[in-house]
């Protein structure tokens, strides 16, 4: 009898790259559903636009430079980085602003460091930052929370797939008259024009602990997040010490002027901390990746968003956090090792 | 599966191929000639030399054959002199051994009763007793080594007595102050027996300890630190930190060997696997083709896709059935494709570290695969390449489905012939630049010489023999001058 002879291990594997991918999408969508809740179909028809130009992205990409592209079409990668970049834009974007999003994380930010795996920097934030600085105006076309009695006129969801395709409203509509700034603006806005912070977040956008909405859709992220942590397919390293660092260092400058500093917990659920802790940050490919360089590397990104936030020129800081830390990766993994067993301490 | 049933007993095959190398030292010497006749017992190979063991016949018959074959050996398949035994079922049995009195006599006779570590790395037991360093705690493994495997956890249900008597005669042996004797959680059944067989010797040294159920436990550098908190030394063996680590099996035999004077002819082998017809553990005649125990527990069964020598973590994929159980050979898997890894997926790697978590010495397999991608030999040391164990937890963690270990198998092998071509490189260059200065050396005795000479020249006893040689001359002129 003859038997083939494959080497050892013989035991099956546990998990696979698509398997992994695949939760992080189901992660993603109770907060998905909450986002359209408050804010409309935007995200849908972001994400749906997105993902498309994603694969097509990748399909190209992957042909180009002459590798299989059914498998890492498949592969589920390029579709969370689309949704992760779909969650950073306005749900009233122009179709072109998904695509130009997403066409760059997949060329740029990974396959011209080598696809899957050899990318330096997080492919969706990579995408976020092109958009931010080419197109300033568009990527603040946020709409308000559904609850906040504005006067404003509502925007349904075919008007919004009409705008994404066309980039008209409806008649007697204007962008500037149903669009909304995000708390993390008004805040920003209010303190620069010497208002307090109490001012500020007496006005309708702002509930409880953050923006109105925002507390919603950012628990249901957070909720999502421990999913992937109890599944065993993020690790607790980077979504602990970033936002240790971000709740540390709100409190400490909230207790020394509470009329100037945000409290912690509208630094926590306002604008992208707990997606940018729990779905960015966590990214493995370019994040940390040993345990010691993992704390590290979150509390830099936590240190950071506090800093841009609060004396940097964007809102929010999330995006360029990441982005800085990733750059700090290959030093941190070098000098953060774990001792190896029976190696002198 | 193959623990429902007790140990299968009876096996006896028609023809026995025992190889001389089944040890992880040298390979024994045969002492029969073809067409001897040979009781079960009787030695059919000595010891060969550096931490060798004894070969016995494990049934009685003749001897039909002596030749070099394929075998399953410490460094995988190779080949080995193997004796061909025909049996002849009359199971007739050698004398016993007597079991001498002195320290070192009994060791020399655990050696030639060709008793070697059972957990599979068959490692000269008399070779670990003797050992000098300072052993205090002999750690008897009852942790299996790997998850298919059930052969210890069956011999310590059914023989607790004897494994416990086996262990407190190697803790005397080895001179360790006491014995630990490590059983899995999951395995009450063993817990228990060897309880009360450890109560019913009423020997205090004795403690059991109940570890987690989590592979590689059984292994023995891990087995040690889960035990006592000591870290063996990377490249250093357990007495190093003052233990000795027994597998269950080799104290059965040793118990076996001193109470009836029986060399070691046998040993328990789990056979498992969704393609054998009924899993078992059964006591295996050392030699026995493996196709002769699948029989035994009723054939094959659906197509079997792989079979597998040892568990399906470590064990290595056989090409054929013809193959001998040898003493390290504690688990038989007949695979079907869908129970097996058939091929790998094989994404990038994408850095997720699951790997980290599962690595027992604590590597960092997704950096040691970038490194071994490029044979950055100097950067897989400071990661820590020797260090790894093989154990294949990164494998079956990794959501690429990377060959982890296999990469990092060939890497050593590539690292080992790179330093060895590194070091006769280097002999070379040594023996270069010894010859230069030899040559050198010589030029400089030769100007010495010449030195020598000159400077002579100059000196008080030259300059008279000169005056001689001159006034010589001159006084033969004068003769001449006188004659014409």
């Amino acid at each position: 009898m003859q038997f083939e002879l494959n080497p050892p291990p013989h035991a099956l594997p546990t998990t696979s790259v698509p398997k992994v991918m695949r939760h992080v999408i189901y992660a993603l969508v109770p907060a998905a559903v909450a986002h359209v809740w408050f804010f409309g179909w935007g995200i849908c028809i972001n994400a749906l636009i997105a993902t498309a130009a994603a694969l097509g992205a990748e399909a190209v990409m992957l042909r180009v430079r002459s590798r299989p592209v059914k498998p890492t079409l498949l592969d589920g990668t390029a579709t969370v980085t689309a949704v992760l970049l779909a969650f950073a834009i306005p749900p009233l974007a122009p179709w072109w602003v998904p695509v130009i999003g997403a066409v760059s994380a997949i060329v740029l930010a990974k396959h011209l460091y080598g696809g899957l795996g050899s990318n330096l920097f997080n492919p969706a934030m990579v995408g976020y930052a092109v958009l931010l600085i080419s197109f300033p105006v568009e990527m603040t076309y946020w709409l308000p929370p559904r609850g906040a009695e504005l006067g404003l006129p509502s925007i349904g969801a075919w008007d919004s797939l009409r705008f994404a395709l066309t980039g008209s409203l409806p008649q007697g509509l204007s962008v500037d008259a149903v669009t909304q700034a995000t708390p993390l603006d008004l805040v920003r806005e209010g303190l620069t024009s010497m208002q307090t912070l109490a001012e500020v977040q007496a006005g309708p956008l702002f509930g409880g602990m953050g923006g109105r909405g925002w507390v919603w859709v950012n628990s249901l992220i957070a909720v999502g997040g421990l999913y992937l942590l109890f599944r065993g397919i993020i690790r607790w390293h980077i979504p602990v010490s970033m936002l240790a660092a971000i709740v540390v260092l709100a409190a400490v400058f909230h207790a020394l002027d509470a009329s100037r500093y945000a409290s912690a917990s509208f630094h926590l659920f306002s604008g992208a901390s707990l997606l940018g802790a729990f779905f960015i940050a966590t990214d493995p490919v370019s994040a940390a990746t040993t345990n010691r360089g993992r704390l590290i590397y979150g509390a830099g990104i936590g240190i950071l968003v506090y800093a841009i936030r609060t004396w940097g020129g964007y809102p929010d800081g999330v995006a360029f956090a990441v982005l800085l830390m990733n750059a700090t990766v290959p030093l941190l993994d070098r000098y953060t090792r774990p001792r190896i067993y029976g190696r002198p301490r | 599966m193959s623990t429902g049933t007790p140990i299968a007993r009876g096996l006896l095959p028609e023809r026995l191929i025992i190889p001389m190398d089944q040890q992880a030292g040298a390979a024994a010497v045969p002492v029969v000639e073809v067409g001897q006749r040979v009781r079960r017992g009787e030695m059919i190979g000595q010891p060969g030399g550096l931490r060798s063991a004894g070969v016995h016949a494990s049934a009685s018959g003749t001897v039909g054959a002596i030749r070099e074959g394929p075998a399953p050996t410490v460094n995988g398949l190779t080949t080995s002199l193997c004796v061909h035994l025909e049996t002849d079922g009359r199971d007739e049995q050698a004398p016993s051994e007597v079991w001498p009195k002195e320290r070192d006599a009994r060791i020399d006779a655990i050696c030639s009763a060709g008793i070697v570590g059972l957990g599979g790395a068959v490692f000269s037991t008399a070779e670990k007793l003797r050992d000098d360093a300072e052993c205090d705690l002999l750690i008897l493994n009852g942790a299996e080594c790997e998850p298919y495997i059930s052969c210890d956890d069956m011999l310590m249900r059914e023989h607790p007595l004897e494994v416990v008597r086996g262990a407190l005669a190697m803790m005397d042996l080895a001179g360790a102050e006491s014995t630990v004797i490590a059983v899995e959680r999951d395995k009450p059944d063993a817990l228990r027996a060897v309880r009360e067989a450890a109560a019913q010797l009423g020997d205090t040294r004795i403690e059991i300890a109940r570890v987690p159920t989590v592979y590689p436990a059984g292994g023995e550098r891990q087995l040690v630190e889960l035990l006592t908190g000591r870290e063996v030394p990377s490249g250093d063996y357990p007495p190093a930190v003052g233990c000795i680590c027994q597998n269950v099996g080799t104290a059965f035999a040793l118990d076996r060997f001193t109470r009836r004077g029986e060399p070691l002819t046998s040993r328990i082998v789990t056979v498992t696997g969704n393609g054998v017809a009924n899993a078992a553990n059964v006591e295996v005649p050392i030699g026995t083709p493996i196709r002769d125990l699948i029989d035994f527990c009723g054939g094959y069964r659906g197509e079997v896709a792989r079979l597998i020598l040892g568990g399906n973590m470590m064990g290595y994929a056989l090409p054929g059935d013809d193959l001998p159980v040898t003493k390290a050979g504690n688990c038989i898997v007949a695979a079907h494709s869908d129970e097996v890894r058939e091929s790998f997926g094989e994404w990038p790697c994408i850095r997720c570290g699951d790997c980290a978590d599962v690595c027992p010495p604590r590597l960092l397999p997704q950096e040691l695969l970038r490194a071994a991608s490029v044979r950055d030999f100097d950067h897989l040391d400071a990661l820590g390449l020797n260090d790894c164990i093989e154990c294949g937890c990164c494998d079956v963690a990794c959501p690429s489905q990377i060959a982890l270990t296999e990469r990092f198998r060939q890497a050593k092998q590539a690292w080992a012939v790179v330093s060895k071509r590194a070091s006769m490189a280097d002999l070379a260059a040594r023996r270069h630049r010894r010859k230069l200065a030899r040559l050198a050396a010589q030029t400089e005795d030769i100007h010495r010489q010449q030195y020598d000479l000159i400077a002579a020249i100059g000196s008080e006893d030259s300059r008279a023999m000169i005056e001689e040689a001159v006034a010589r001359a001159s006084r033969r002129r004068g003769e001449s001058d006188a004659t014409h």
